[in-house]
C-alpha cells in the first residue's frame, strides 16, 4: 500500500518534469528562435513600431462607413473572453439578432447579405469574411472614400486569400488587413485625411 | 459564403490523411510499446526502464490484472490529489502574469439568476475530475480563469497522462488476449507511451502549429489599439496568448479536447487557417486509428484488427456525412430573411467554412476528443444529433486505448449473441466466453446509458438542471442531454449554451465522469484477465470466425442496436424534434 503510494506519487513527479516542463521549455525556445513573430500572437504595429495595433488573427470591431466591418461577435470583439452565442436555429432571440444585422447592413430581398455577415462566429474573433460578403459593402466603402466600386473591388481581389482550395478551404479575406491597405491606398492621395495610426 | 464544390475536398483529407498515416504509427507503436523480451531495455527502450529506476523500481515486474489495475488506480488517484491542489492554490504559484484568482472563488450563478461569489469547490472538483478522466469538460473559460502555470503544470500535464494510462490499459487486455501469462508492468507501459508515443508525435505538430500562427509564449496578455476603436467603442483590446502550441498539440492527439481558449478550436489563436484545421483534424483520429493496427499487431491477427478497424471506420464514415449533409442546409434562423440562402454559419469561423466543422464534429465526437472548432449548440438540428450520437455509440474509435476497451465489450456480447443462434458455447479468439464474462461485459455496457439517461431525466425534470438551459423547447432538452452524454462518454465537447457552472452540474457531471472512466478501463482488463486464464481450445470448421465481414455485420448490428434501444427515445425528444419544429 505504502510502496504503491510512494511509486504512484514519484511516478507523478517524473511525468510532471518531462511533460509540463521539458516539453514546453523545448518548445518554446524552439518557436521565439524560428517563429517569433507567430509565437508572441502575429502583432500588426502601428508605423511608431511600438504600438499594438491588433493581431492578424484576431477580428476587431468597425464602426465608421470608411472600413468594411468585421463579423458579428457575440462577445463584442472581447479577446479575453471569446466564445460564440451559442443560440439554437430556431431560437427566437437568434432570429431577432438576424433580422436587426439584416437591417443594419441595409440588405433588402433584391441585395441580400450573405450569411456570414449575419451570424456570429464561433470564437466571436473571426478575422475573416467571405470576399461575397466584402463585395456587398463594396459600394458603402467607395462613396465615402471617392473610390470607384471597381476600384474597391479589385482591392478585395487582390486581398481574397485562396491558400488551401486543395484542402477544402474557403477563400476568405482578412477584414483588418484590408482596411489598413484601403487606408494605404487613400492616404496615398494628397486630398484624403483619414485617420491611420 | 456560397459553398464552393472544392469544400468537399475537405473530408476526404480529413479521413485519408489519418488512415494512411495509422498503418506505419500503429506499426512502431506496436514495436516500441510491446517489444520482445530479449530487447526489452536495449537501445532507446533503456530511457524509459531509466525512469523506472528513478521512482524506485529497479526491475519490470510481471503484474497480474488485479495488481495491473491497482498501479494503474493508484498513479490516477495521485494524479486526482495533485492537480486538486495546485488549481486550489493557483493564485499563489508563478506563472501568473495576468493574475488570475483561485480556480475555486469563480463564483457561478444559481437557478434564480442571483450571482453567488466566493469560495466553490464544485468547479475544482469538476474540472479536476474531468481532466482525470482523460475528457475535457470545461465549466470554466481557460483565457480566464487559469494561470499559465495551471494550463502546464495541471492540465498539460494531465493531457499527457491520462491518453497514456488509456493506452496502457489497451496494452494489458491485448496481452491478456493474447494468453500471455500476465499482463506487464504498468509503469514501464506508462514511461513508454509518454516517450515513444505521445511527446515526438506532438513535438512534430507543435512546431507546425506555431509556424501557422499558434502562439507560443509566457508573455502576458497583448494590449492593442483598435484602428477604428473610436467610431466602434473599444478604445482598446486585450489579446489573451500564452503557451498556447504546446497544448494544442496533445489537446487533439491524445483524444483530450480541453481548449486553451474558452471556444477551443474556433478561436483563430488555436487554429489559425485551413492547414492546420487539417492538421488537427487528421491529429485528432491518427493515434485512436494506429492504437487499431497495433491491437493487430499484437494479437498477431491482423484480420480481426481490420474487422474492428473497419467497424469503427464505417461508423464514423456514415456518421460525419449525415453531419455534412444536414450542416449545408441554410439556417432555420434566416427563414423570410432578406439574407442569401447558403449554410448555417452561426458559430462558425470564415477560415474553416460549414463543411469541415461538419467533419470536424463528427470526428471529434466519435474519438472521445471533444474539441471544437465550431459551435454545436448552433448546428442544424440533425446535425448536432450526430455528435450526440457517436458519444451514446461510444465505440467509434472513442478514446485512446478506452475506445477498443469499449468495442472489447461489444464484441463479447455480439460473440454470445451468435453462439446464442447457433446454439454452441461462444468463444472468443480460441477462449470459451461463459457466463462470468458475458454477466462482466453486461455490467460495463448497461453503466454508459444509465448515467447519462438517470442524470438527463433528473436535470430536465428539477429547476436546478431545467433552468439553467439557453435555448427553449426541445433543444434546451438536447442541452442536458448533450451534456450528461458528453461526460459520461468522457468527451467533453459541450451544447456551449447551457449555464453549467453551477454546484449542482458541477458535481453531477463530476461523479459522471468518473463512473464513466473507470469502470469502463478497469473491468475489460479484468475480463481479459478471466479470458487469459482459460485453457484454448482448437478452432474448428464450427468455430465462429470473429475476422470475415459476417462477423462485421454482426458487431455493427450489436452496437445499433443496444445503441437504439438505449437512446432512440431520448433521441427522439432532444434534436429529431427540435429538426421538426425547425421544419414548420
Amino acid at each position: 500500500m505504502i510502496r504503491q503510494t510512494v511509486h504512484a506519487l514519484l511516478a507523478c513527479v517524473v511525468t510532471l518534469v518531462i511533460c509540463s516542463v521539458a516539453y514546453p521549455l523545448a518548445l518554446w525556445g524552439l518557436g521565439t528562435a524560428l517563429f517569433p513573430h507567430q509565437a508572441a500572437g502575429s502583432l500588426i504595429y502601428g508605423p511608431d513600431k511600438t504600438t499594438v495595433i491588433g493581431s492578424e488573427l484576431i477580428a476587431q470591431p468597425f464602426a465608421s462607413d470608411k472600413y468594411f466591418v468585421s463579423r458579428p461577435s457575440a462577445v463584442d470583439y472581447k479577446a479575453d473572453a471569446a466564445g460564440g452565442s451559442n443560440l439554437g436555429t430556431k431560437n427566437p432571440d437568434l432570429h431577432a439578432k438576424v433580422k436587426e444585422r439584416a437591417e443594419a447592413l441595409k440588405a433588402t430581398p433584391e441585395k441580400p447579405v450573405p450569411a456570414d455577415l449575419i451570424a456570429a462566429s464561433g470564437s466571436g474573433l473571426d478575422p475573416h469574411i467571405s470576399p461575397e460578403a466584402a463585395y456587398f459593402q463594396a459600394d458603402r466603402v467607395a462613396a465615402v472614400r471617392q473610390m470607384t466600386v471597381e476600384q474597391v473591388k479589385s482591392l478585395i481581389d487582390t486581398m481574397t486569400d485562396k491558400s488551401g482550395a486543395v484542402i477544402g478551404a474557403p477563400p476568405r479575406v482578412n477584414v483588418l488587413k484590408l482596411n489598413l491597405e484601403l487606408d494605404k491606398e487613400t492616404s496615398a492621395k494628397p486630398k484624403e485625411t483619414t485617420a491611420s495610426r | 459564403m456560397a459553398l464552393a464544390p472544392t469544400s468537399f475536398l475537405h473530408p476526404l483529407w480529413a479521413f485519408g490523411v489519418p488512415i494512411a498515416a495509422s498503418f506505419p504509427l500503429g506499426w512502431m507503436m506496436a514495436r516500441s510499446l510491446d517489444p520482445k523480451e530479449a530487447k526489452a531495455g536495449k537501445g532507446l527502450d533503456a530511457l524509459p526502464m531509466f525512469l523506472c529506476r528513478l521512482i524506485g523500481r529497479k526491475t519490470p515486474v510481471k503484474m497480474s490484472w488485479k495488481d495491473y489495475c491497482i498501479a494503474l488506480l493508484a498513479f490516477n488517484a495521485a494524479l486526482f490529489v495533485i492537480t486538486f491542489t495546485l488549481f486550489y492554490v493557483q493564485q499563489h504559484l508563478p506563472l501568473n502574469p495576468d493574475t488570475k484568482g483561485s480556480l475555486g472563488a469563480l463564483g457561478y450563478k444559481d437557478s434564480a439568476g442571483v450571482q453567488h461569489d466566493g469560495v466553490d469547490t464544485g468547479v475544482v472538483f469538476n474540472t479536476v475530475c474531468s481532466f482525470v478522466t482523460n475528457t475535457n469538460l470545461q465549466h470554466y473559460s481557460g483565457e480566464q480563469h487559469l494561470s499559465y502555470f495551471s494550463q502546464l503544470a495541471c492540465i498539460l500535464w494531465l493531457m499527457f497522462v491520462t491518453p497514456a494510462c488509456g493506452l496502457c490499459a489497451m496494452l494489458a487486455v491485448l496481452r491478456g488476449l493474447r494468453g500471455d501469462s500476465h499482463m506487464g508492468d504498468f509503469y514501464v507501459d506508462l514511461m513508454r507511451t509518454v516517450l515513444f508515443v505521445f511527446l515526438p508525435f506532438c513535438f512534430v505538430i507543435a512546431t507546425l502549429l506555431i509556424a501557422s500562427g499558434v502562439p507560443m509564449t509566457f508573455d502576458a496578455a497583448a494590449k492593442a489599439t483598435p484602428l477604428d476603436g473610436v467610431a466602434a467603442k473599444m478604445e482598446a483590446q486585450t489579446i489573451c496568448r500564452g503557451p498556447v502550441a504546446a497544448i494544442i498539440a496533445i489537446k487533439q492527439s491524445g483524444t483530450n479536447g480541453g481548449g486553451f481558449f474558452g471556444p477551443n478550436s474556433a478561436h483563430p489563436f488555436e487554429n489559425p487557417t485551413p492547414w492546420t484545421n487539417l492538421l488537427s483534424v487528421a491529429s485528432i483520429v491518427a493515434l485512436p486509428m494506429a492504437s487499431m493496427v497495433m491491437a493487430g499487431k499484437m494479437l498477431r491477427n491482423a484480420r480481426h484488427a481490420a474487422v474492428l478497424y473497419g467497424v469503427m471506420l464505417t461508423l464514423l464514415i456514415t456518421g460525419t456525412s449525415i453531419a455534412i449533409w444536414a450542416e449545408t442546409a441554410p439556417s432555420a434562423a434566416t427563414h423570410g430573411l432578406p439574407v442569401v440562402a447558403e449554410p448555417n454559419m452561426e458559430g462558425k469561423e470564415t477560415r474553416v467554412g460549414p463543411v469541415a466543422s461538419a467533419t470536424w464534429a463528427g470526428m471529434t465526437s466519435g474519438t472521445s476528443n471533444g474539441s471544437v472548432n465550431s459551435m454545436h449548440d448552433s448546428l442544424n438540428p440533425l446535425a448536432g444529433m450526430i455528435p450526440m450520437s457517436h458519444m451514446m455509440l461510444n465505440v467509434v474509435f472513442s478514446g485512446i486505448g478506452a475506445g477498443f476497451e469499449n468495442l472489447f465489450i461489444y464484441v463479447i456480447v455480439a460473440v454470445f449473441l451468435a453462439g446464442l443462434m447457433v446454439g454452441r458455447t461462444p468463444e472468443y479468439l480460441g477462449k470459451k466466453v461463459e457466463a462470468r464474462e458475458v454477466k462482466l461485459a453486461m455490467l460495463v455496457m448497461l453503466i454508459h446509458p444509465v448515467l447519462i439517461l438517470a442524470g438527463a431525466a433528473l436535470f430536465a425534470a428539477q429547476p436546478f438542471g431545467a433552468k439553467t438551459v439557453a435555448n427553449p423547447g426541445s433543444h434546451g432538452f438536447s442541452e442536458i442531454l448533450y451534456e450528461f452524454t458528453s461526460a459520461a462518454a468522457n468527451n467533453g465537447s459541450g451544447f456551449e449554451g447551457l449555464g453549467d457552472n453551477t454546484p449542482a452540474w458541477n458535481v453531477a457531471t463530476g461523479i459522471v465522469l468518473l463512473l464513466g472512466r473507470f469502470p469502463a478501463l478497469v473491468l475489460p482488463i479484468a475480463l481479459a484477465g478471466f479470458l487469459a486464464a482459460k485453457k484454448r481450445v482448437p478452432e474448428t470448421t464450427g468455430t465462429l470466425r470473429t475476422d470475415n465481414l459476417t462477423f462485421a455485420g454482426m458487431l455493427i448490428g450489436t452496437v445499433l442496436l443496444v445503441g437504439a434501444l438505449s437512446f432512440m427515445p431520448a433521441v427522439v425528444l432532444g434534436p429529431v424534434a427540435d429538426h421538426l419544429v425547425a421544419l414548420k
